[in-house]
């Protein structure tokens, strides 16, 4: 693993802290199921407190089943029972104002796809598959913007993305996956929104295609000036794209910090874990996997969650639930025997 | 018998695509050879994106899809003369698959024990209950498992890596030579991807069970095959020692996927997206 240089530590990512684009106080959201009588609760959104900054990539990474959509639904407010918010807020500062999701729910939808937007996983989806490109364009984004120049605009928009409008009077399935998944960019984005969240943007795509998507939604972002949170379990691609990254398990933010010290010093046993177990082209090291498995939500180990699977644990672990405490590395990190994970 | 435990001879294959008036031929293959001896065992890694043939060559060595033109010789027999339900068995009993999405492979309404007990009476002969608890137990112990934990499981309850694995004992009950294994990891949780990918190791090493590992991802393929192929559009442009032709790949299409792996290292991996912008842009300007 390459070191960061001790002297660009510090100049990473801080820009001035007040511009909060997103806040996010001790978060709850569990999915409750009633069955005759008896309770189960799945907690996939388990206390989580974290803010993204304005004009940052801010990256998302977990297993399956760890929670990061969870939480990227709850933030958007886009939850369905048997989904429910148990506790803690979600705030958005747009600038000039300043949403509650939970409290202020018209004001969040009257926010949607002009102040936050989304690029989904599946971008075959989002497109009207009987209908032409433009109509699906004319839907999502009509209605936010001035109705007479709106061709215009989104032609202008199309070639700033290196898209040739000709798209537009196309067919979805006559698109390939990453022109439709550029295609799902340009409808996100064309509203310049302030907030964007991308969920598994490329994950369905080959090599090469990824690098291009990536390459817009970096530029995209740098343009907007507008805040993103980049969800994936591909830590090559955060190592790639974002500026600052967290590590959710089982329901939990268990890391947090710039993305550059994540890498190079890792300060929870799982994160060093998940970087240490990536093979890499020209090198033949043995690369071990964890024993066990994740742990189901609905019954999580007691103390900390990661405990039943950690190399470190010890007796305290056990019982003894590890808060979100600042760590050496500007960033935050739960873990009682934080920064002794060795990293190859 | 052959010194070859599996050969492509010349291998092609296409499908018709399109409409009445449009027939064209979608050369899904195109002329592909290579084989794998029998005086040792080895991981032989397929790499390419999709649509590049990939997945077609293993339904064609698994004899699901036969070849247009070519042969594929197994042990020197052309699968495609295999006739009658014992000579297909002996087949398949010698050759057997792992597939990408283990929670679509096992049937969620059937135990897990079920389908390792009805292999086992079909490839192992295996004809009392106890004798088939046997044999599910000994394939499960080779892939780090146990009979006591899976017995009576369904498949929701068990994770992607261990259904993985399950997949894979499953597979050794009829004592195979080689296994075709397409995309065996993609859908596989991080954090226990490498248990199934060092197990594919212990296979060859310990069983000298060959295995054709069919992915996109070049940095697995270095990690853990032998040898490898690169394929684009049914073409096989690069091919070697799997350590050679990945740190010194030599078409130019080879060396794109090459640069195209983001490497889990942020300094590095943010300079490729950069370039990559850089590049985009500038072309657009002309």
């Amino acid at each position: 693993m390459q070191q960061a240089p001790a002297g660009q530590v510090a100049v990473v990512t801080e820009p001035e802290p007040t511009q909060n684009t997103l806040t996010i106080d001790r978060l709850k959201a569990y999915y409750i199921n009633e069955h005759y009588g008896v309770k189960r609760e799945i907690r996939a959104v388990d206390d989580i407190s974290l803010v993204v900054r304005r004009n940052e990539i801010y990256g998302l990474a977990g297993e399956s089943s760890s929670g990061k959509t969870s939480l990227i639904k709850t933030l958007a407010g886009a939850i369905r029972p048997p989904m429910r918010v148990i506790g803690g807020s979600v705030t958005f500062n747009f600038g000039d104002e300043s949403v509650d999701v939970y409290r202020q729910p018209d004001r969040m939808r009257a926010a949607r796809w002009r102040h936050l937007s989304y690029i989904m996983q599946g971008s075959m989806n989002v497109l009207n598959p009987v209908r032409r490109v433009k109509h699906s364009f004319r839907d999502f984004a009509q209605r936010h913007m001035d109705r007479h120049d709106f061709q215009q605009r989104l032609e202008a928009h199309l070639r700033r993305l290196q898209l040739d409008p000709g798209v537009l009077e196309a067919f979805p399935h006559q698109l390939s996956g990453g022109m439709r998944q550029r295609l799902a960019i340009a409808l996100a984005t064309i509203c310049e929104p302030e907030f964007i969240v991308a969920d598994e943007p490329t994950t369905a795509l080959d090599v090469l295609v990824q690098q291009d998507v990536l390459a817009l939604i970096k530029e995209v972002q740098q343009r907007l000036k507008s805040s993103v949170v980049f969800v994936t379990h591909d830590m090559s691609v955060h190592a790639a794209i974002t500026d600052r990254l967290g590590i959710m398990y089982a329901g939990r933010l268990v890391e947090e910090g710039p993305t550059a010290q994540i890498f190079a010093q890792p300060q929870h046993p799982y994160t060093a874990h998940l970087i240490d177990s990536l093979p890499r082209i020209g090198d033949l090291r043995i690369r071990k996997s964890l024993p066990g498995r994740p742990p189901a939500l609905f019954d999580p180990p007691s103390g900390c969650r990661f405990h039943p699977r950690c190399p470190l644990a010890i007796e305290r672990c056990h019982w003894e639930s590890p808060e979100m405490l600042p760590s050496k590395t500007n960033g935050r990190v739960a873990c009682h025997r934080a920064g002794e994970a060795e990293v190859a | 018998m052959s010194a070859n435990v599996l050969e492509l001879d010349h291998v092609s294959k296409f499908f018709p695509v399109g409409g009445l008036f449009s027939r064209r031929k979608l050369q899904a293959v195109n002329d592909v050879s290579f084989a794998l001896s029998a005086a040792r065992a080895e991981i032989f890694a397929v790499v390419g994106e999709t649509g590049s043939g990939k997945s077609t060559i293993a339904n064609m060595i698994l004899g699901t899809e036969l070849p247009s033109s070519g042969h594929l010789r197994f042990g020197g027999v052309d699968i495609a003369t295999l006739a009658g339900r014992k000579a297909r068995e002996a087949f398949m009993g010698q050759v057997q698959p792992v597939f990408q999405n283990p929670f679509e492979a096992f049937n969620p309404l059937s135990r897990i024990d079920e389908y390792l007990f009805a292999t086992a009476h079909r490839f192992a002969g295996a004809d009392t209950p106890q004798r088939k608890h046997a044999i599910a137990d000994e394939v499960l112990q080779r892939v780090g498992l146990s009979m006591a934990e899976i017995k009576g499981r369904f498949p929701h309850e068990l994770s992607g890596g261990q259904l993985q694995r399950i997949a894979v004992a499953r597979a050794l009950i009829s004592g195979p030579k080689l296994i075709v294994a397409d995309e065996p990891v993609s859908m596989i949780d991080a954090s226990l991807r490498m248990s199934i990918v060092n197990l594919f190791r212990a296979l060859r090493d310990d069983l000298k069970v060959s295995i054709i590992y069919i992915t996109h991802d070049l940095a697995t393929a270095y990690y853990i095959s032998d040898r490898v192929i690169i394929m684009r559009e049914g073409v096989v442009i690069e091919q070697g020692e799997a350590r050679a032709a990945l740190d010194n790949p030599t078409h130019p299409y080879s060396i794109a996927l090459k640069n195209a792996v983001l490497p889990p290292d942020p300094i590095r991996a943010a300079a490729i997206i950069r370039a990559r912008e850089e590049n985009t842009w500038s072309q657009s300007a002309v």
